[in-house]
């Protein structure tokens, strides 16, 4: 069942590739502009780097999720969604999961690429990676609370950045923090841990939160 | 419920199998509101819902699995191929429908040779269709249909009424909203007229 939602929601993905593609685009243009706008001082940029790309991440996740429900709420195929016979929390994690491949993976994959513009030497470029790709599932689960409860309301968007952005700065403090941390010669795997931790904690708690909210949002 | 006001009340009754019931009434008078109470979309602020002798809170997905409803937002999605979309809808409801069982079902509500196009080239009486092909395919007891009979042409209204009729047939349950006559055989037809 959860295959066939993760399925489903790749292949209309796949069907409106243009927004999937601004996505990226957003993350590589933000992240570009900084190196451009600071110039060639290496020592500044690398200081910077973490935080840049980190936060240029998370602008590009909110990015992404008032798409999540709402064209399903529109067409009516979400309350199709509800009254399927199976948990709803399964449902939202299928969502979850095909936005974080979606909307989510392209960043991570493509982060090591833009870091180089930062000056940063290959094993901070991996733990670059590394943070991402353990923090960016944490955007995903915790933006798709905000995406159901902003569900059908005017403004949403911006509503959403205000109601998420600061549940995103616990990854945001590790993320960067790991890549700082490499940067200075230390360990990462504290914050690595940690995001790991916290990681593994909204995967618990938040397609529940999420699917009590869709229902709010639906009745 | 809706909001502050409070739709209709001292609502009590009972629908035997093989029965149709047409839910009348004017505009906003509470038609939806009832099928989502019924579907278990939206609870009730007062009273229950029982399914063979059970509340349809404590069966959960028990319940929804013996029910089909279809909105007047046809839940449909326009990137996909009337195909894609009835097997999708399908297979999210455990029901496995095979390539041509869904071809069949799609050339019987009018649309063979459309089969493959994406939902959104299709006209709104076509992608009604798509979504009521689902019940050719799906072995619900209940069907609660919304207002499915807007942008139908005359063959389509006959092609439910045909469709509904084998349902009750095999001791099914339909609730529709609707403004059109179902002329459906004597006897058998129950209506509930809601009134603001």
């Amino acid at each position: 069942m959860l295959r066939w939602i993760v399925w489903r929601d790749l292949m209309l993905a796949w069907r409106r590739r243009a927004d999937m593609l601004s996505t990226v685009f957003f993350f590589v243009i933000v992240v570009s502009l900084f190196p451009l706008g600071i110039g060639p001082e290496t020592q500044l940029l690398r200081t910077i780097a973490p935080g840049v790309v980190w936060v240029a991440a998370l602008l590009a996740s909110m990015l992404s999720l008032g798409r999540l429900f709402a064209n399903d709420y529109q067409d009516g195929t979400l309350e199709q969604l509800l009254l399927t016979p199976q948990p709803l929390f399964l449902v939202v994690l299928g969502k979850t999961l095909a936005h974080w491949i979606v909307a989510e993976l392209p960043l991570v994959l493509i982060a090591p690429l833009v870091g180089v513009q930062f000056d940063l030497r290959r094993e901070t470029l991996w733990i670059l990676f590394a943070s991402l790709l353990l923090g960016t599932p944490v955007l995903s689960l915790i933006g798709s609370i905000g995406a159901a409860l902003t569900l059908g309301l005017r403004g949403g968007g911006v509503l959403i950045s205000i109601l998420v952005l600061p549940l995103y700065i616990p990854a945001l403090i590790f993320g960067a923090g790991a890549v700082e941390a490499s940067i200075m010669g230390s360990s990462p795997s504290a914050h690595l841990s940690l995001l790991g931790a916290f990681a593994i904690v909204s995967l618990l708690f938040s397609p529940w939160a999420t699917a009590a909210a869709l229902r709010i949002s639906l009745e | 419920m809706r909001g502050d006001r409070r739709l209709f009340s001292g609502l009590d009754f009972a629908v035997p199998a093989g029965t149709f019931v047409q839910l009348t009434g004017p505009n906003g008078s509470g038609k939806t509101s009832l099928l989502r109470i019924l579907c278990g979309l939206l609870p009730p602020a007062e009273g229950d819902v029982t399914w063979e002798g059970a509340n349809i809170r404590s069966l959960g997905e028990e319940y929804v699995a013996a029910v089909t409803y279809l909105g007047h937002r046809h839940g449909i999605k326009d990137e996909l191929s009337a195909i894609e979309n009835l097997r999708i809808t399908n297979a999210l409801n455990g029901v496995d429908v095979s390539k041509d069982k869904a071809h069949g079902a799609l050339e019987q509500m009018g649309l063979a040779g459309r089969e493959s196009l994406p939902a959104r080239l299709l006209s709104e009486g076509q992608r009604r269709r798509v979504a009521l092909a689902r019940l050719l395919v799906c072995n619900t007891k209940l069907w609660l249909l919304d207002e499915v009979l807007t942008s139908l042409d005359k063959s389509a209204v006959a092609l439910v009424r045909s469709l509904i009729e084998n349902h009750l047939d095999g001791g099914g349950i339909a609730i529709v909203a609707t403004h059109q006559e179902l002329e459906l055989a004597a006897g058998r037809t129950k209506r509930l007229e809601l009134t603001t």
